[in-house]
């Protein structure tokens, strides 16, 4: 049976990976190749490189670590930040990224979606969304959870699920760096709502919040965070043996 | 010498599959080079997307000929994903399109095969279990996990599996046949595992 995933997400500005501590054997805890590394032989699933530069210097060299990151790292890679046409999503796919996330480009041109997934494939495609909750209903938020789209997300998902992505990640802004854990009723509302593999971010704080989000909503595939990871509050094999003990099916 | 060669027929990015090979010492070419294909020692044939589009690339470059040349004096070859795919006589992926015929068996959807509520396509790490001994495993071990990502697989192939993947059906995972071998699943994405089959491979299966 397919293992539930775990995936450390880095936010990369001007070639750096923006947050975390140092590690035991990582020389230069903001180099993107040495900390994906580091989580690679961790026993990561899957990695996810956010680019937040502004400047087309900054994007230029994510695209040179990026190339460099595919060439050592062997597990999926997914990217995402500033992906707006179907360039960007050329663009980072030919220096070895597996998956291309999108956000407020999908937002403002739902269009890309389609256009990406018929050239690439559905499996390439995978649609990020910040929500918000917004007078009893969720809400999409758009330019990194700052501005109101006033959509309902959980129609918005399934729109983009027909329009060709292949693979939703759900980031709740109302749990997200609360550390109480996963956003669980918003989840189990996505994961109700769509067929293809949903990814839990927002609100990890320990070990246990993974095990209750696999228990809570079985159908959600994976689980993403930033800075448990990065700061060391939580390792990743012992996350891993603790899901496995809790009859959680991983990657050990 | 132990040239290998990475078949580019114009479907795909051989980046990271290329970088993987590297990344273990292999001595590898990317090549449409019909001579190139020709004079190496081992052949890879990747590919990602439609069966019938990169059926119909293989033709049109006329290395279709010679990767069956090649294969049937000997050489060793293995598909990935598609590629691997692409080794049997034919797919029903949006149709009836047939493939390179070097292994028995057909390729088939997911849909319908597998019990109701399982996610299509089966994307992630999932366990291999063998079903027969090959040198493509000789240094990974039973239950060890792989990355998938397809929505069709090989069926009616009993005489080439050597590994399935479970779920809801036995789906095939790798097959070999004296020269001719194949992992549905991505090497170049499956971490040490994945590595660890490719150096098999490198190095030589008998046959």
């Amino acid at each position: 049976m397919i293992t539930k995933r775990i995936i450390p997400c880095l936010d990369v500005r001007n070639g750096r990976v923006v947050k975390g501590v140092n590690f035991e054997g990582l020389h230069d805890v903001s180099s993107p190749v040495e900390l994906g590394q580091y989580y690679s032989d961790c026993g990561a699933d899957e990695l996810v490189f956010y680019d937040i530069t502004a400047s087309f210097e900054g994007r230029q060299l994510f695209t040179d670590i990026l190339r460099e990151v595919a060439s050592k790292i062997f597990i999926p890679l997914t990217v995402g930040g500033g992906i707006n046409t179907v360039e960007d999503f050329d663009r980072v796919l030919k220096c070895g990224a597996d998956k291309v996330s999108v956000n407020s480009g999908a937002i403002r041109n739902p269009d890309l979606i389609r256009e990406a997934a018929m050239r690439y494939g559905n499996q390439c495609v995978v649609l990020s969304a910040d929500v918000k909750r917004v007078d009893g209903e969720f809400r999409v938020f758009a330019k990194g959870g700052r501005v109101d789209t006033g959509m309902e997300a959980i129609g918005w998902i399934r729109h983009c699920v027909d329009l060709g992505a292949g693979e939703i990640v759900v980031n709740s802004i109302d749990t997200d760096g609360v550390k109480k854990g996963f956003d669980l009723p918003l989840l189990k509302a996505v994961c109700d709502a769509v067929s293809v593999p949903v990814i839990a971010s927002g609100g990890a704080g320990c070990a246990q919040d993974f095990v209750d989000l696999f228990r809570a909503v079985p159908t959600v595939d994976a689980g993403l965070a930033a800075s448990i990871f990065h700061f060391g509050e939580v390792a990743i094999p012992d996350l891993k043996q603790l899901l496995r003990d809790n009859d959680i099916t991983v990657r050990l | 010498m132990n040239q290998i060669a990475i078949i580019d027929y114009g479907v795909g990015n051989l980046f990271s599959l290329a970088s993987s090979f590297r990344s273990i010492g292999a001595e590898i070419t990317v090549t449409s080079d019909a001579s190139v294909i020709r004079q190496a020692d081992k052949l890879i044939l990747p590919g990602v997307g439609a069966f019938e589009d990169a059926a119909r690339k293989l033709r049109e470059t006329g290395l279709d000929t010679v990767i069956k040349q090649e294969a049937g004096s000997g050489k060793p070859l293995m598909g990935i994903c598609l590629g691997m795919q692409m080794l049997f006589e034919k797919s029903y992926e949006y149709g009836e399109h047939e493939g390179l015929g070097l292994l028995k068996g057909a390729v088939v959807p997911m849909q319908g095969r597998i019990p109701e509520g399982l996610k299509i396509p089966h994307i992630g790490w999932n366990a291999l279990h063998f079903t027969r001994d090959s040198g493509l495993f000789r240094y990974i071990r039973e239950g060890d996990c792989v990355y998938f990502v397809h929505s069709y697989y090989a069926s009616g192939c009993e005489d080439s599996v050597i590994a399935t993947a479970g779920y809801g059906a036995e789906l095939t995972a790798a097959v070999q046949k004296g020269n001719v071998m194949g992992c549905q699943f991505h090497p170049e994405k499956s971490g040490k595992v994945g590595l660890a089959i490719l150096r098999a491979f490198c190095e030589g299966i008998e046959a």
